[in-house]
């Protein structure tokens, strides 16, 4: 399947991928109405080194330790889709506990998101990915 | 035709039936299922109290889902008896159930101690089931005086539902401090005060000896005055069933990293087992869903003809009480046992990181900052990562993945985890 894949030697830390992945998911139509003068909670980070940075989103693993920690039930699996149900999540943080790679961090209210690939939102491809500047986030199938 | 059965029917027995289902889609499962519930989100009690969550929202798997599994799930009924040497389970209503491999999932049930005078308490409740919460939540009203004797996770979550519903909550408990099973001293007066702060009342390195009808006499000698009582002092592994045809059995069913217990034939999982803990070098039980699952999944997979190994198991929790959350995982070395301590402390957030010979082997995290991330600290635990393979220096200051080498960013980033 496809995911999200990190040319780190590329990356320039210049965060846009945040932006537009809050701008993506904030199912607004205008960016500056979604996100002027707000805190962000985007699904991807930028994380920064002394001398490397690169986003850091959900890997979409294998064998996705999240869903089997998850107190409420709420993430599954669906073609190959790491998935929470928002609904269902209770805030407990236990999947921030269990992610190996740091991917999951809670929104404005409490509940838990991750990156699902814009998938089910009105972007349809992972907008950090279409609006990153240099390619050093790509979307592709690498041999599963 | 084989024939798969699973005693209980919590997430350790939806594991086992997830993971013999990665195997063979045609024998048939028999669950056998204290509760009358089809599987739900047992730790979520305390948040349906607070309204958080619903008893729609709190299943754990879809309404289909036993179906979808072909399993046939024996509601109200209780295993009583295992003959292995016919390979069958008696139930309580006599009914024989014969099993090709079986898995005991029993799980664990509250620790009662024998207080004199309980049979005169009107309300007293456990809080360990969906049922056990709905009659304690029957039982109270906004002039409730809660006593709740216990100030470990169950004791305190419960608390935290009840917090909002009733007049006033006092929880007592014999340890000097809260949630003294995963939290040192600093780090639970670090709690106590919060809970404090949210009207959450303790008695701590005190607790009831006696009660009479409305009063509990405590070991100080003082009395508390309740409506409700409830009991969270403990809970014991449920092993009797194995432990009665002299299988091996320590405070829980022993089991190795294939799950097996120490008879032929014979899978456990979940809160009643006692495997191997990784931070620990020992057998531990590993009481929380995370490992239930996990072990669940494994023994499954064995049952089935697979090969699966799950020996990564560690205590770790995340629990918040009134928006402060804390993070624990591992084990705690002192500097007497070879420990050595990474602390950075601010008034309202605590980072403790233990490591030893080389090793991270725990960790404490309080506060919403500290705890970001907090799963990359973990997996220096349970993946047993010599600290010497990373920048460890940068990982004490924040939970980040710079501080791994570039060619094991690249695997994570660039490949297929």
């Amino acid at each position: 399947m496809k995911r999200v894949y990190v040319n780190e030697e590329w990356c320039l830390g210049c965060h846009l991928c945040e932006y537009n992945c809050a701008f993506a998911n904030s199912g607004k139509q205008d960016m500056t109405d979604a996100l002027k003068g707000k805190p962000i909670y985007p699904r991807i980070h930028i994380e920064e080194g002394e001398k490397i940075c690169y986003a850091v989103s959900c890997r979409h693993c294998t064998d996705p330790i999240c869903i089997k920690s998850c107190i409420a039930g709420a993430i599954s699996k669906e073609d190959g889709v790491v998935h929470i149900n928002q609904n269902k999540c209770v805030g407990c943080l236990t999947c921030v506990l269990v992610c190996p790679y740091g991917a999951l961090a809670p929104n404005e209210n409490g509940i838990m998101q991750k990156c699902e690939l814009c998938l089910s939102n009105t972007c349809g491809e992972p907008a950090c990915v279409k609006g990153c500047p240099n390619k050093a986030i790509v979307f592709e199938e690498r041999g599963d | 035709m084989a024939q798969y059965v699973i005693i209980g029917n919590g997430v350790a027995a939806i594991g086992c039936i997830e993971g013999i289902r990665k195997e063979d889609t045609q024998n048939k499962i028999v669950v056998i299922s204290e509760e009358t519930h089809p599987v739900y989100c047992r730790p979520l009690i305390s948040y349906y109290l607070e309204g958080k969550t619903d008893l729609e929202k709190m299943a754990y798997r879809n309404p289909n889902f036993y179906e979808e599994m072909n399993c046939e799930v024996l509601y109200g009924r209780k295993a009583v008896k295992i003959d292995n040497t016919t390979k069958q389970i008696t139930l309580d209503d006599e009914t024989i159930i014969p099993y090709n491999k079986l898995c005991i999932a029993t799980g664990s049930s509250p620790f009662v101690p024998p207080f004199a005078g309980l049979e005169t308490v009107e309300h007293k409740y456990s809080f360990m089931t969906l049922d056990n919460m709905l009659e304690l939540e029957s039982a109270i009203s906004t002039d409730s005086k809660v006593l709740i004797v216990g100030a470990g996770l169950i004791g305190l979550k419960c608390a935290e539902g009840l917090k909002d519903r009733v007049l006033s909550i006092t929880v007592c408990d014999l340890a000097e401090r809260v949630l003294s099973s995963i939290l040192d001293p600093d780090c639970a007066a670090m709690m106590q005060r919060h809970l404090e702060a949210n009207g959450i009342q303790f008695m701590l390195g005190d607790s009831a000896v006696s009660f009479d009808k409305n009063t509990a006499l405590m070991k100080s000698g003082k009395t508390v005055n309740f409506d409700i009582l409830v009991l969270a002092v403990g809970v014991r592994a449920n092993t009797s069933l194995l432990s009665e045809i002299s299988g091996k059995v320590n405070r829980g069913i022993l089991i190795n990293n294939k799950m097996e217990a120490s008879i032929p034939d014979i899978y456990a999982a979940g809160d009643c087992t006692e495997g191997d803990d990784i931070s620990y070098n020992g057998k531990r039980v590993l009481a929380i869903l995370p490992n239930a699952y996990m072990q669940g999944n494994c023994a499954g997979i064995n049952m089935a003809g697979g090969t699966a190994v799950f020996d990564r198991a560690i205590p770790m929790n995340s629990i918040g009480f009134f928006g402060l959350h804390t993070m624990t995982a591992g084990s705690y070395y002192t500097a007497d046992e070879g420990g050595e301590l990474y602390e950075e402390k601010t008034e309202n957030t605590l980072k403790r990181l233990f490591t030893r010979d080389g090793y991270l082997t725990g960790f404490i995290l309080i506060g919403n900052s500290v705890t970001s991330r907090a799963g990359i600290y973990t997996s220096l635990i349970r993946e047993h990562i010599p600290l010497n393979s990373i920048n460890f220096e940068t990982l004490k200051k924040s939970a980040c993945t710079t501080a791994f080498s570039q060619e094991k960013r690249k695997h994570i980033f660039g490949g297929v985890v």
